[in-house]
Parts: structure tokens; C-alpha cells; sequence
């Protein structure tokens, strides 16, 4: 996509005028983690915050191996490290590198009041644009992963870009090329989808039959995918939604009532124009004029 | 604020007009050209090799400036380096965040000394410190050297002092280590790969 990002952007946040679009072969892009191939080593996490230029507080031991303890306006990914057991009785320790998910329809875009704040580009990115973000934290309602973070320094809301700077040179995202195990790939949809679909049949062959692919229809897809050894219980791997969904609330005000309501406004506008014209301005008594009482 | 009927009217007459423009998607503001621009597109690029462990993964140390002669050179990011063999771009935590150790006020930057039975280390220069070493090798090898053994067989061993070799050297650097050890007779030799 070049550097023309502006020119590649096809949803803008609180804009319904279509942003126009010369090129229509920008590839989709993908992030493609596999949860089987994960260590939990944290690599990713200090690349991104190394190429972001962000650095968390140092925190407390919260009895468990997340560190930090949650997202931040600071911490844009994080491992989050499960203990589940096995139906045979043994462990199993599933880690999820989370953060967000960059869907094709994406509930912080619609939540989103601020013109211009959330936008994404031809190639599945959504990214916050810092400058135009109003701090309302609609966005954080919107998402059906939880991922976005206000910060409490400028009370604007942040989240993983999936490196769109790096991206749009022609580069992976900082954790991906970082990645020691390889569990993190990076490419176009397509070519992500068929690797996934190999490792998917590799894991069945060593057991795990319900291995699969997590790449939610509820939010048309997602551009950030996951090979799941368990794909049937997607809860397990600390509260990666089985059926992600944006919230009701939010589809009813700014998926159905928004344009009703944008049409009502219209046509009153119409409406007391039309008024005027045929009857013109209200005429004022001689008695009232100085707005007296009546 | 005093108003009057109409007064109020008018006012709520535009603050519905304008918000309707708005929320129409009449916003005055533009797209940014490039919302995020690419932190290392004049950047000096540096190979070099992580100190950490013994995998020595090439990484690649991006400085500021051009090298201009009024510019002091910062390095700015490090990442890996995807042309080296070992990890072909890829850097576990510790190499990941090699920037930190960079900047660290803790970093050694100098040769220090410990006298024995000291417990404190004074900074000296690589001259006193290369000065020293070489004196107290001399001395030991003058006086340990084993030139032939009981059989009268020429062995020119040096068996009293050891050497720790870097485990990050190029192959190169490795194969002079290995002949500058070796010519001097000494046989205690490891790298910190083993470690």
C-alpha cells in the first residue's frame, strides 16, 4: 500500500460519506499465531514495545506468568498463559498471544464517535489515529475482544496497529520477524489460511482432533488468526470468545438507528425549509416585539 | 445568560443543523497523508552480534543521523538480522529489548579491578588492563612451561593458565583465538557456548 495510507483507507470511524478508492488490488493482509508452536518466551512482547516505543511500569507478581498483569495503553500484546486439564487428567498449558484482532468488521470503528479516529485500510488494518481520538472510550464497548486501552496519561484510547508503519514499507509486523519458534506468521489471507490449514491437519495427526483455525464469521473474520489445538473451546484459552459478536447496543445505535435517525434529521431540516419558503417567518405582534410577557 | 424565546430558537435551530452536518459526515477534518511514518527510513544501519547467550543471533543496529560530521550517532533500534544464519531475523526477549542494555546506566563501559582481597573495583585503561594480563601470563607460562615430558618427548605445554574464548566471534575470530592459544602452548581452552 505504499506510503499513501490516506489513500488506502476504505472505513473511516463517524464518517458516512464514502472514502474513495482508486486501487482495488491491495492484498489482505494476516497474522497468523499458532498457539501449538508457542513457547510463551514473551519476545513479542518486548518487540513490540521496543519498535512502538512504549515501556510498562514495572508491576507486581500477580501469582500467574502474565507480565504485565493486563493490556495498556502500553502493553499493545500480551501472553496469557492457561492451565487447563487434560481429559486423560494430565496438564496442559495453553498460551494465547493476545491483543487485537484487526477484524474485517470492526466494532471499535463502528462504536466510534469521533470522525477519522478508527480507519481501516484496504489491506484489513484498523488502526487508531491518535490525533483525532477524542478519549470517549467507546471504542473499548465496541470491541468484542476487550483489546482496546485508554490511557490515563493523554485519556486517548491505544491498541496494536499490527505495525501499519512497518507494513506499509513492506515489512512483517516487530513481532512476527521476531518470533524464535516461528508461531507467529505473517502474509496475505489467503497464503495464511492454507498454512493454518496444514498445521490444522498436522495437530490432528498428532491428536488433537479439534484443531482448527480461529478466524471468527461473527466480525466478518478477523485479520489476526490463531491455530487452536482445541478450536471447539475457544474459552479456554483465557477468554477468547467462542462467537465473537459486537455488542447489541452498540449494532442497534450505530448499525440500524443511525441512519434512520440521519434520515429523520434530514427530512425535518427539508422540512423547515420548505416550511419557510411556502410561509415564510413568523410574524411578530407590535405587542411582543421587545419580548415581553404576554 | 438571558434570552428570549426566539433567541433560544435559533440557537437550537443551529446546534442541530450543525451536529446533523456532522453526524451526516460533513466533518471538516482531512485523512493524514501517512498517519504513522516509518521511525527508520534514514536511520545507519550496523551489523553486530547479541552479547547475551551463546547462540550469538546477528542483529542489526539502526543509529540516528547520516553520519554527518556535526551529528553524534545514537543507536536508535535494534532488531534481528534476517540475513544471519543462526536467527534469520528472529531474537528471543532478552535480544529482543538489547536497546535497554544499550542505554543502561548499569552497562559496563570500561575495564575495572578488583585487587585481591579488595572489595571494591577501580576503573583502569584497556592499556593497564592488556599491560597486566600479558605481565602475569608471562610470568606463569617463564615459569610452568613443560617442554618435553618424562620420556624426553617435546610437548611445549602450558598447563597452569586457562583461556575463556567469546562465544560470539565470527569464524574468523574464533580461528586466531584457537592459533594464538595454541602457540602458546595452552591446552585449557573453552567458549562460553558451553556454559
Amino acid at each position: 500500500m505504499a506510503t499513501l495510507q490516506s489513500l488506502d483507507v476504505v472505513e473511516r470511524s463517524a464518517t458516512t460519506v464514502p472514502t474513495p478508492q482508486a486501487r482495488d488490488g491491495v492484498p489482505k493482509l494476516a497474522k497468523l499465531i499458532d498457539v501449538a508452536k508457542c513457547i510463551g518466551c514473551k519476545a513479542c512482547q518486548v518487540a513490540c514495545s521496543q519498535w512502538n516505543d512504549l515501556s510498562e511500569e514495572v508491576g507486581q507478581n500477580v501469582g500467574v506468568y502474565d507480565n504485565p498483569a493486563d493490556l495498556s495503553a502500553n502493553t499493545w500484546t500480551l501472553m496469557r498463559f492457561a492451565e487447563q486439564q487434560r481429559a486423560d487428567g494430565g496438564l496442559e498449558w495453553l498460551i494465547r498471544k493476545d491483543g487485537c484482532m484487526h477484524c474485517e468488521d470492526p466494532g471499535c470503528l463502528k462504536a466510534c464517535p469521533a470522525p477519522g479516529a478508527i480507519v481501516k485500510y484496504a489491506n484489513g488494518i484498523v488502526d487508531f489515529i491518535s490525533e483525532n481520538c477524542i478519549g470517549c472510550g467507546y471504542c473499548i464497548k465496541g470491541c468484542p475482544f476487550d483489546v482496546p486501552r485508554l490511557s490515563e496519561r493523554d485519556n486517548k484510547a491505544y491498541k496494536c496497529s499490527l505495525c501499519s508503519d512497518r507494513v506499509a514499507v513492506g515489512l512483517e509486523p516487530a513481532c512476527v520477524k521476531t518470533c524464535p519458534t516461528s508461531a507467529i506468521k505473517f502474509g496475505t489471507k489467503d497464503d495464511m489460511l492454507e498454512y493454518g490449514e496444514k498445521r490444522v491437519t498436522q495437530l490432528k495427526e498428532r491428536g488433537f482432533q479439534n484443531a482448527g483455525v480461529y478466524d471468527p464469521q461473527g466480525v466478518g473474520g478477523t485479520h489476526v488468526m490463531y491455530v487452536l489445538q482445541h478450536a471447539d473451546k475457544p474459552e479456554n484459552y483465557v477468554g477468547l470468545p467462542a462467537e465473537p459478536q459486537i455488542a447489541s447496543m452498540v449494532g442497534f445505535w450505530k448499525g440500524l438507528s443511525k441512519p434512520w435517525a440521519a434520515a429523520l434529521l434530514g427530512l425535518s431540516v427539508l422540512g423547515a425549509f420548505l416550511h419557510y419558503v411556502t410561509h415564510g417567518p413568523n410574524e411578530v405582534d407590535e405587542d411582543h416585539k421587545n419580548g415581553e410577557e404576554v | 445568560m438571558k434570552m428570549n424565546r426566539r433567541q433560544f430558537f435559533k440557537i437550537g435551530a443551529a446546534g442541530v443543523s450543525s451536529s446533523g452536518l456532522a453526524m451526516l459526515g460533513f466533518s471538516p477534518r482531512e485523512a493524514l497523508a501517512e498517519a504513522r511514518a516509518f521511525k527508520l527510513a534514514r536511520t545507519t544501519e550496523t551489523r553486530s552480534t547479541c552479547p547475551y547467550c551463546s547462540v550469538s543471533c546477528g542483529v542489526i543496529m539502526y543509529s540516528l543521523g547520516s553520519g554527518a560530521k556535526n551529528v553524534k550517532g545514537s543507536i536508535i533500534h535494534i532488531e534481528g538480522d534476517p540475513d544471519n544464519p543462526v536467527n534469520r531475523g528472529t531474537l528471543c526477549p532478552k535480544g529482543a529489548g538489547l536497546l535497554d542494555m544499550v542505554k543502561s546506566p548499569n552497562r559496563l563501559k570500561h575495564p575495572e579491578y578488583r585487587a585481591p582481597g579488595s572489595d571494591k573495583w577501580q576503573r583502569i585503561t584497556w592499556d593497564e588492563a592488556f599491560e597486566r594480563i600479558a605481565r602475569l601470563m608471562k610470568d606463569d607460562r617463564d615459569q610452568n612451561f613443560v617442554q618435553s615430558n618424562d620420556k624426553g618427548q617435546v610437548v611445549n605445554r602450558w598447563l597452569s593458565t586457562g583461556f575463556l574464548a567469546s562465544s560470539a566471534s565470527s569464524n574468523e575470530s574464533g580461528y586466531l583465538t584457537h592459533k594464538v592459544i595454541r602457540t602458546l602452548g595452552m591446552v585449557a581452552m573453552d567458549t562460553q557456548a558451553r556454559i
